[in-house]
This record gives C-alpha cells, structure tokens and sequence, in this order.
C-alpha cells in the first residue's frame, strides 16, 4: 500500500506523460506480485466495491474525530479524501506490530467482505497508514483514482515495461483478469506468453494516415476504395455463441451503454464499423449526441429510445472461425456485403453498411467530398482495394481526407503557466467571442474555448512575453489580459454545450494563427460562431 | 495559575501587542518607540523603531537585512538572561523557529505570560530548540492550526526529494524555499542525509548563508546558479524564493522538477494548485500536535491566539476548559510557511 501510495501521490503531480510512463514502470518494476497486479487493475478500473462509498468514510471520520473540527478542516481542504486520509487519528503506536496493509490484502479481503465488516476492516486499515496512504486507499476503494492516468497510458506503461508492442498488451488484455500474475511473468521473462481465447478479444484496429493532397498525383485512382469516414465512435464488434462484445478504439468494451445494439449482436463474425446515433428526425446525430451516451455505465430507456444507436459497418474481421485479415480490401468488402444480405432483419435494423463511392478521377472525387458530404461525415477514406488488415497505421493502405478545419477570429482573454518545459510560460490560454450587447450596451466577450498548441517555440514566447505586459487580473496561476490580441482558432466542429458560458464548445480547438496586426473589435461574434452548428 | 480577568497590563492594540507598565510593544506592525522583536522574519521584525530588543542573532539579521536603514538602537539579551523594563521583568527563550528566534517570557504583578511567536517543536540544526515555558497567558499561533495539519518526519520529506533525484537524474531539483529558515534548514537536512553535492542558491536567497556560517552552521558547499554553467545544473539541487518557481528566471535550469517545501504542501490540491511537482512538507512552524502538546505542556489557563486558523484551536482550547480567544493580530504573512 505504501508504494501504491507513493505512485498515486508522484502522478498526481506529474503533469507530462513522460515522467508519469516513468513513474508506472519504475512501480511495476519494484513492486511484487500480485500488488502490483492489483494496482494495475485499479488504474484500468478494473475494481469495484460494493459496500464502499463516499457515505461510509464520512461516518467513520466522524465517529472517529471532534466534528466541529472535522467541518472546519474540511472546509479548508475542500475534499473528502483527502481530509478524511488527513485528520484521520492514527494511534501512535500500534498493537502486536501490525503492518501497513499490502495492497493485495485490501483488495482480496474487501471483495469477500460484508458491508458492516467493511467499515470495520477499513478503520483497521486507516490506523495502520499515513496519509497519503490513507488518501491512496480510499481512491482504491472508491473506484476513481482521478490521477491522470488513463487505463489507456497505464497499458503502454505496460507494454513498455515488458519491452514489446502495446498491440500485444490490447490483444491479450480482455483474457485476463487481476492480479494479472501470468502477464507479468511473461513480461519479465520468467514465464510464457499467457494463453487466452483470443477468438473473443480485441484485435487493434487498422488506421488511416492523413491524406496531404499533393500526395494525390502519385497515387492511381483505380487503386483505391472511397467512402466517407463517418462522424460517431469506431468500433469493433464481436459476437459468436455466448460472447457479445462492443470495444472502442482503444480496446475498451463500452457494450453497457449500448444496450440495443448488444441486443442484435446474433451472429457469428467479428466487425469494424462506426457507432451512430439516429434522431427523431430520422437525420444522423452528431458526434456531440453520441456522446450523451458514452462513459455512462447504465443508460435510460429514455436515452436508447431519443436516440437510438447503430453501427454503419466498414469491415469483417472474421466470418466465423475464418480469419478475414489477409484478404484484400475487395475481397473483404465482398464477404461483408454477402454476410449483411444474409444476416437477417433483426440484425440489419442495427447494422447498415457504409456505402462505396464511385468515382474515375481525384477531381471527381474532391468534388463530390465538397458538394454531396453528409453533414454527419468529416471527410473521406480512401483505402486500396489490394489493402489487407493489418493493426496500426501504416503508411500506404489507408488515407483519411479529412474536410477542411474551420477557423473562428478570437480574443485571447485568460493565460495560465504551462507545466515542465513550459512552467515558466504562459502556454495555456483560454479565447473569447463577442457576445453582442443589449440595447445598445457594448459586446462583452465570452470564453468559447482553450488551446495549448499550435504554435512555434517563438510564438510562444512572443505570447509569453505579451501575456506578461499586459496582464490586468491574476487569479492564483491564471493571468487575465487586456482583450487586445486576435488569434485564429482552428476547430474541427461545434456544439452546444451547458458546461461553457458562451453555450458553445469547440471540439480540437487548435491555434491556427496569432493575428497580431487585427484589431480585437474585428474578432468574430458568439452568432458566426453559432452559425458552424451542425 | 489563574485566569486572564485580572492580567489587563498586555493587550492587542493595532500596532501589536503593547506591555503597558513597560511601555513597549511585541513584533509591532508599525513603528515604535520602544519594540522587543521576536525573530528575523520581515513581518515580525521591521525597521522603523527607535528601540529594540532581541536575540544577538536577530538583531544581526535585521542589521543584515535592513543594512543602514536600521537605525534602531540595539539591545541583545540572551536567552535566559534576565532584564527588567520599568518593573516588567523579560526574559527570552528559544522558540525554535529559525536562528536566533525567541519566545518573550514577561513577569508583572505576580503574573507570567510568554508570547511564544512563531514556534515548532522538531529539532532544527539551525536553531536551538523550544523550552515550555509554564505559565498563566500563552500567546500562541495558529498558521497551521486545524488536525488536518500534521507535518510527516523531515528525514522523511528529504528522502523525497533524494528520490526523486535518483529517479531524474537529468533533471534540476528546483525548491521554493522562504530565504531566511526555511533555506539553511532545508541545505542541514540534505547534507544529514547524506548528500554533500554543490546545491545552487538563487540571487534572492544567497544573502543570508554568511551570517548562518558566522554563527557556526556549516552549510557545505553552495554555488550561485548565475555562475553555474548549464550542464552543472542537470541532477543539482536548487533554491530559490517561492516568487521564482514560476519566473523566467528558471528558465536556465534543466528541465526542472518544481518542489516546494512548505506545510501547506500537506494539502495536495494546493501543492496542485500552484504547479508544484513535488511537494515537501517541511515547516518552520509548528503542526497541529505541536500546536495542542505545546498547550498542554505549558498548561496555561487562558491561551490568545495571534494568527492563523484560530477558530479550531481556540474551540479545542475552550473544550479542556481554558479560556481561549482569537486575538486577531494582523500583519503575520503566512507564505513560505
């Protein structure tokens, strides 16, 4: 538990991905089994107690500690976990030279635990710890470590770790289950590879590179595929007798959210496609109503029934036990087309397919990608009709033609001080639009979005030389500035939000040009902005 | 021992704490005629009166601060040396703070109050320790008076930062520490440790370490950061205030891991909030435990708290039947504690 603790408390101030890879592997490193499997699981929210909630900490503070006191520091603090782990009165000597808690005994004995004995086991365990480790144990059984670690960055610690492709890692992952003791034998060379039933598992996806339009010229058109790349989440279905999984790009299986779509997965085959919304209009949703759903682990019938999901299908992966990958685009496309004719209706109002778009020329093509694109697309793929399936992205097979990026006039308005390298830069920075006054009232800016990148080392310390002159407000590390500068925003899309105060939300807001020349008056309004909804 | 009805010759008044029979005031906020100082800190101790009396350690800190605009004239009392001002009788005892600091230990009437000032009770290899004074008025602190507030071990905190050098070796270890204390404390708790590398000390923090060797600690080897050539920096402890953590002064250094040592890195969201990487909590003043032992060791009757989180102490105090209150004293920073 102690070096859990250390681990969770260097991660959460560690703000590069670098140094928090580092830190990851330096702990699978140094820790034994099957602490250290358990600790993987917590990362990979691969845990869950029952009996554990915010509630039953509280009730043990507070039977433990001066309430007034407790109310007092907890109003300083801020934070449950975190005042709870500290005010927390450890005895100053324990009993029969109990031991701080191994990582592996809390959770194996918490599992098997009964809510009246989990408060017990946990007062136990809190008298035992400092207070870090008390905060790190709390996160554990809690079930959100909130540390800034994706279950996504603790694999490729992994994989890096073990010295091979993070591939392999996602091709093995849903096999296994904590403390995870044979993959880590495996890794470090002392035991074989694991064997799973891989018939079941997700297998990484192939990608495409992005397209740069002089490239064209070099490439035959009768070569290629096209369609268009849908707008939703790309994922990989497989089902056969007894196994219905729904994995998103990164491997994880988001079935839950999507009821409906696991309801039709009566087949045998395994599937690459796009997960869609429809909306009442019949119209597809956007991206932004596809992600009412996501990282919901229940969904309403309200949510299924207003916009109810499906998946345009691109490839098959496997036919039943057949393994499809070392076929041809074409081919593969062939088999696909058959397997939906045969499918049946219950499965065909889940599942369309992604049509083919014909085409003789690159500019018959580049017309038809700015006069017919769907609005629920946001480009086009063009894949090689020789092309087999292979994961990753290589170079050559697949194209992505994304549609132009959009761009918005803005005001810089707020900067904040980067982290690492940049920690004495103002790099991150918050822009603003015209908000129109009332009756005659001047226009008011309002944030509409945060960008970090997108500049060069000099601009950046342009901005930061900038920032620094004209700072008229600092709020801790946050500087606000005189709304003088215009910086083009690049975005890929916009939606409504209710989070932001503008009522808008850009999706990969980018700095596209720092426009030092334009007056800030000149800088688009909240409504030109408006006018980009999809 | 008895209750503060009758002790009416100290009271707050805004230009600090005034000894009436005595005629002078404790670490005034303003100028006096007559001030008996604490410690070295700038908000206990600033230049302007026309008397003082401190610690021969104090008063060299404020002549090295303050250089000619100290005009004061000056009076070393030593610790348990005993003096009288107009019937009052005072007398200093370590409070072990920093160098030099002091608690004020005042007799009148048959009556014993100390104004502790800024205290801690861990041992500091820069300073000598706290002596419990018992007696019928405690004038205590509050900076870090709530039980969330317990400062780990420093061997503990410096094994951190040893950590993390060993973890970053490519990388400079950048410290905020305050410039008088916190800095000589924390060079003696790496070289106990065992590290006896050059550290690096920035321009704002460099002033003070002749002094701390004239009064005889041994600091090893220190080098300024604007003679050191980039590469020696890779690895390198370095010091500097807590106002150049973010300055583009350190942009010279390789990229740094930004550690800060002060109590209120107990709270990660704070240390978070602030942009530090790596936070150590080491204090000059005293935690929660050292706050609550301290009033139960001198076992005062009546227990005035300066400054800091008042309300949890003053409630703990009323609770073991003492009669507490805030006093409110303004004027006391709280950075870099």
């Amino acid at each position: 538990m102690i070096r859990f603790a250390r681990l969770l408390d260097s991660l959460i101030y560690s703000p590069s991905r670098n140094t928090k890879l580092r830190l990851l592997k330096d702990y699978f490193a140094t820790t034994p089994d099957p602490a250290r499997g358990y600790a993987l699981a917590a990362l990979t929210d691969g845990l869950e107690f029952r009996y554990v909630k915010s509630g039953l900490i509280r009730e043990l503070v507070v039977g433990k500690v001066d309430p007034v006191l407790f109310e007092l520091s907890y109003d300083f603090v801020g934070d449950l976990a975190e005042t709870a782990s500290l005010i927390w009165p450890a005895p100053a000597e324990l009993p029969n030279n109990q031991s701080a808690p191994d990582v592996a005994d809390v959770v194996e004995t918490l599992q098997s635990a009964s809510r009246g004995t989990a408060a017990k086991l946990l007062a136990g365990w809190f008298d035992r710890l400092d207070a870090t480790g008390r905060w790190a144990l709390i996160k554990l059984i809690s079930g959100a470590l909130r540390v800034g670690v994706s279950a996504r960055l603790a694999k490729l610690a992994l994989a890096e770790f073990g010295n091979i492709d993070v591939a392999t890692i996602d091709e093995l992952w849903h096999g296994l289950t904590p403390p995870y003791a044979a993959l880590f034998a495996w890794l470090e060379q002392r035991g074989p590879r694991p064997v799973v039933d891989e018939s079941v598992n997700f297998r990484p996806m192939m990608l495409a590179m992005p397209l740069e339009e002089t490239e064209l010229a070099g490439l035959n058109p009768s070569d290629f595929r096209a369609e268009w790349k849908w707008d939703g989440i790309r994922v990989q279905i497989i089902a056969k007798p007894g196994i219905r999984r729904l994995y998103s790009r990164t491997g994880d299986d988001i079935a839950a959210a999507f009821p409906n779509i696991v309801d039709a997965l009566a087949f045998d085959a395994v599937l690459d496609g796009e997960l869609l919304v429809r909306r009442a209009d019949g119209e597809i949703g956007t991206f932004n109503d596809l992600q009412q759903r996501l990282n919901r682990k229940a969904v309403t019938v309200a949510l299924s029934t207003d916009y109810p999901a499906f998946v345009r299908l691109y490839d098959i992966l496997f036919h039943g036990r057949e393994d499809l990958r070392s076929l041809p685009f074409s081919e593969r496309r062939r088999r696909l087309e058959a397997w939906h004719g045969n499918v049946g209706a219950p499965v065909v109002t889940r599942f369309d397919l992604s049509p083919l778009i014909h085409f003789a020329s690159w500019d018959g093509l580049r017309k038809r990608r700015i006069e017919d694109m769907p609005r629920s697309a946001e480009g086009l793929m063009l894949k090689r009709a020789d092309s087999l399936y292979v994961a990753g992205r290589p170079k050559g097979p697949w194209f992505k033609w994304k549609r132009e990026a959009r761009t918005v006039d803005t005001v810089l308005m707020y900067a904040q001080r980067g982290h690492g390298k940049r920690s004495s830069f103002y790099s991150d920075f918050t822009f603003g639009c015209w908000r129109a006054g009332a009756d005659g009232e001047a226009p008011q800016l309002v944030p509409v979005g945060k960008a970090y990148f997108g500049f060069t080392d000099e601009e950046l310390a342009r901005l930061d030389r900038w920032v620094r002159s004209h700072t008229v407000n600092s709020f801790g590390p946050v500087r606000e500035v005189e709304p003088h500068l215009v910086v083009e925003l690049a975005f890929d899309s916009v939606h409504r939000s209710t989070r932001h105060k503008s009522g808008l939300a850009l999706r990969f807001p980018r700095v596209y040009r720092i426009r030092w020349d334009k007056p800030a008056a000149e800088a688009d309004t909240l409504d030109a902005l408006t006018r980009h909804i999809e | 021992m008895t209750h503060d009805a009758t002790i009416d010759w100290i009271k707050p008044t805004p230009a600090g704490l005034y000894v009436a029979p005595g005629d002078f005031y404790i670490d005034p906020t303003r100028a006096v005629d007559r001030a008996v100082i604490t410690h070295g800190h700038s908000d206990h101790a600033r230049p302007g009166h026309r008397k003082i009396l401190a610690t021969r350690e104090t008063l060299a800190i404020m002549e090295a601060r303050y250089g000619a605009d100290l005009l004061s004239e000056r009076q070393a009392l030593a610790y348990g040396e005993l003096m009288t001002v107009n019937g009052v009788s005072v007398r200093l005892a370590p409070a072990g703070h920093i160098l030099g600091s002091a608690q004020v230990v005042l007799e009148y009437g048959g009556r014993r109050v100390v104004v502790s000032g800024d205290y801690k009770r861990r041992p500091d290899a820069t300073c000598a320790s706290f002596e419990p004074q018992p007696c019928d008025v405690f004038v205590t602190e509050a900076t870090f008076g709530l039980p969330v507030f317990r400062h780990p071990p420093d061997g503990e905190e410096i094994g951190k930062l040893l950590h993390s050098l060993k973890l970053f070796p490519e990388r400079s270890h950048l410290v905020g520490v305050y410039p008088l204390g916190k800095c000589q404390r924390v060079i003696m708790l790496l070289r106990a440790a065992g590290y006896d590398a050059p550290i690096y000390l920035h321009g704002g923090v460099v002033s003070l370490y002749d002094l701390y060797r004239s009064h005889g600690v041994a600091l090893g080897d220190l080098r300024l950061v604007a003679n050191a050539a980039k590469a020696d920096l890779a690895g390198a402890v370095v010091l500097a205030p807590p106002s150049a953590l973010a300055d583009r002064w350190s942009r010279r250094l390789v990229d740094p891991v930004t550690a800060m040592a002060s109590g209120w890195m107990r709270v990660k969201q704070r240390a978070k909030q602030q942009g530090v990487e790596l936070p150590l909590v080491i204090s000059d003043h005293a935690d929660w435990d050292e706050l609550t032992a301290t009033i139960a060791e001198v076992d005062a009757p009546n227990v005035w708290v300066t400054h800091g989180r008042e309300e949890a102490l003053v409630h703990l105090c009323k609770q073991q039947g003492r009669d507490a209150r805030a006093l409110a004293v303004v004027g006391f920073e709280e950075e870099g504690s």
